[in-house]
């Protein structure tokens, strides 16, 4: 608990530095409303009102904090499509939309890493595919995902896939490259001593991978993977936008963006960084067992 | 059918060895002619660059010779390790952190396919011979440099190796840690009766251990004298004090000046 007093030390400080900028932001919406309306607005006026609109340049921490609460609790126990009425999640809860992403994500995400360690073995095991592959691997990364993410789903929409798999296959495609990275590391972390040290037992290939370069490189393994799962949510959610998808956090940011709803926009942001953190330090948590189990507690 | 009892063991005729690096071609081993007879704890000292960890290298097959033959056990080292004739402990102890003491005894017996039955029976008898019982889960980190390279050479000897190969094991230790080692080494061997290869930097070691001392000397890598002991197989560490030990330490001291007058 000694590291909570400089988190919280950050965050009080983020959010004086937001509610700080909530008043310029603001004002000037604030002030051609008063100046309509033949008023002079005070200080403190301008501030309550800068802090309350309903569509606000930039939303105040409170009321992305309500919108939050609203489109989650009280969506689904009270709202009229909610959970607790029609035993489905609602379609304007972002417990559903996160969930439409969230599906995505996990598959693109278990595909993509997946891909990387397999990719990862065959570099580190065969000459050919550690010459060509990696400049692939890395050429793949260099192209914006926003020009290629619809030309993938227009694609697979083509040959009659569509939904799920699209989106997880961008999912993938950003996932699976930290992997590869982390783990060809990972793989070639062993020292020359310890592979000679296989050597005198005339070890197989297979006895080496499985008992000296996996083990080797877990700590690389569990690394890269948390790079990876937030890869994967940003591909899920850039998979959202370009198709006009109706469900899915994408979905949420790019309807907000055609109604002004900034609030709305802003609240789906934070939803998606608050899964991306609990996905992250979920790995964390599967690291820090694994690795105390192994005897490499960190 | 051979004659395994006088045939030596490994056996080096004109060896020659040169690697080519960026700076051109180096010499590392020239004109290494040795034989080892079975049971025989021979040391090979001499200066860095002196070509003794690369020879003991040819004998486990990690490097290749440029020229001349080398025989173990009556076969090619390759065929030699493939049949696993050899343990050999490294300059560090190298044990995986992330298998416990056990754990890393196990390793050569897992790979060699031993029963799990087996494996235990002989993880409990090695870890006995180098006096690391109750130690069995223990992690790596958790013992000392010297109990790490204690285990290391338990690792070397769980599976049934004539020939034990050792690199400086004791390179990294201090002088007290090293002494008890080094009498504990000779215990081991006289109840394994082992042919060991000891390389070394350390003449008072040397002496203490072998029954024949190898003196080499670098640029290029060769063999300068080789030292066949006078001294019983029986030995307290006090025997260091001897005039036989002085004077074969002398010997070695000589050996490796000379060496050095070549350059």
């Amino acid at each position: 608990m000694r590291n909570l007093l400089p988190v919280l030390s950050v965050v009080a400080a983020l959010l004086a530095l937001w509610y700080a900028a909530v008043v310029p932001m603001n004002a000037q919406w604030a002030q051609d409303q008063a100046r309509r309306a033949g008023q002079e607005l005070s200080f403190a006026a301008l501030v309550t009102d800068t802090m309350n609109q309903q569509r606000p340049r930039l939303p105040a921490p409170h009321q992305v904090a309500q919108e939050l609460w609203n489109s989650t609790v009280v969506e689904e126990m009270t709202g009229r499509r909610g959970f607790m009425n029609t035993g489905t999640l609602s379609n304007r809860s972002l417990i559903y939309h996160g969930w439409v992403t969230l599906s995505a994500t996990l598959l693109g995400f278990a595909i993509g890493s997946g891909l990387g360690i397999a990719l990862a073995v065959g570099i580190v095991h065969n000459r050919a595919m550690d010459a060509s592959v990696m400049p692939w691997a890395i050429a793949s990364q260099t192209i914006p995902i926003l020009a290629i993410a619809p030309m993938i789903i227009v694609v697979l929409n083509a040959v009659g896939i569509t939904g799920l798999v699209p989106k997880a296959i961008i999912s993938t495609y950003l996932s699976f490259f930290p992997v590869v990275v982390g783990m060809v590391k990972g793989l070639r972390a062993p020292d020359q001593m310890q592979l000679d040290l296989m050597k005198t037992y005339s070890a197989s290939g297979r006895q080496v991978f499985a008992k000296l370069r996996w083990p080797s490189a877990m700590p690389y393994l569990f690394a890269s993977l948390k790079v990876a799962i937030a890869a994967a949510l940003v591909g899920a959610i850039v998979a959202e936008l370009p198709t006009g998808a109706v469900a899915g956090l994408g979905a949420r940011l790019l309807s907000g963006s055609y109604y002004g709803q900034t609030v709305q926009i802003w609240s789906a942001l934070f939803a998606a960084a608050i899964l991306a953190a609990s996905m992250v330090a979920l790995i964390g948590l599967i690291q820090r067992v694994t690795l105390r189990r192994m005897g490499m507690a960190t | 059918m051979r004659d395994t009892a006088s045939a030596p063991v490994i056996s080096a005729k004109g060896l020659n060895l040169t690697f080519q690096t960026n700076d051109g071609p180096v010499h590392a081993l020239k004109d290494v002619t040795l034989d080892i007879g079975r049971g025989e704890f021979v040391s090979f000292i001499g200066p860095s660059g002196c070509g003794k960890t690369t020879f003991l290298r040819v004998i486990a097959d990690l490097e290749h010779p440029t020229s001349g033959t080398i025989s173990v056990n009556g076969m090619s080292p390759e065929a030699a390790r493939r049949a696993r004739a050899y343990g050999y402990v490294f300059q560090a102890a190298g044990l995986y952190p992330w298998r416990t003491i056990a754990g890393n005894v196990k390793l050569p017996l897992e790979i060699m396919g031993y029963s799990k039955a087996e494996q235990d029976a002989r993880v409990e008898k090695v870890l006995e011979l180098v006096e690391l019982s109750g130690f069995e889960r223990k992690f790596p980190w958790q013992l000392s440099g010297g109990m790490q390279q204690r285990a290391s050479i338990a690792r070397a000897l769980a599976f049934d190796a004539d020939i034990l190969l050792m690199d400086e094991p004791f390179g990294a230790l201090d002088e007290i840690v090293r002494d008890r080692l080094n009498e504990q080494l000779l215990e081991l061997w006289a109840r394994t009766e082992k042919t060991i290869g000891f390389v070394t930097h350390s003449i008072p070691e040397a002496v203490y251990l072998s029954t024949k001392i190898v003196v080499m000397s670098p640029r290029p890598g060769r063999i300068t004298d080789i030292i066949d002991s006078p001294l019983p197989r029986a030995r307290p560490l006090d025997i260091r004090d001897s005039p036989e030990f002085i004077e074969i330490a002398h010997r070695v001291r000589e050996g490796l000046r000379a060496g050095h007058l070549d350059d």
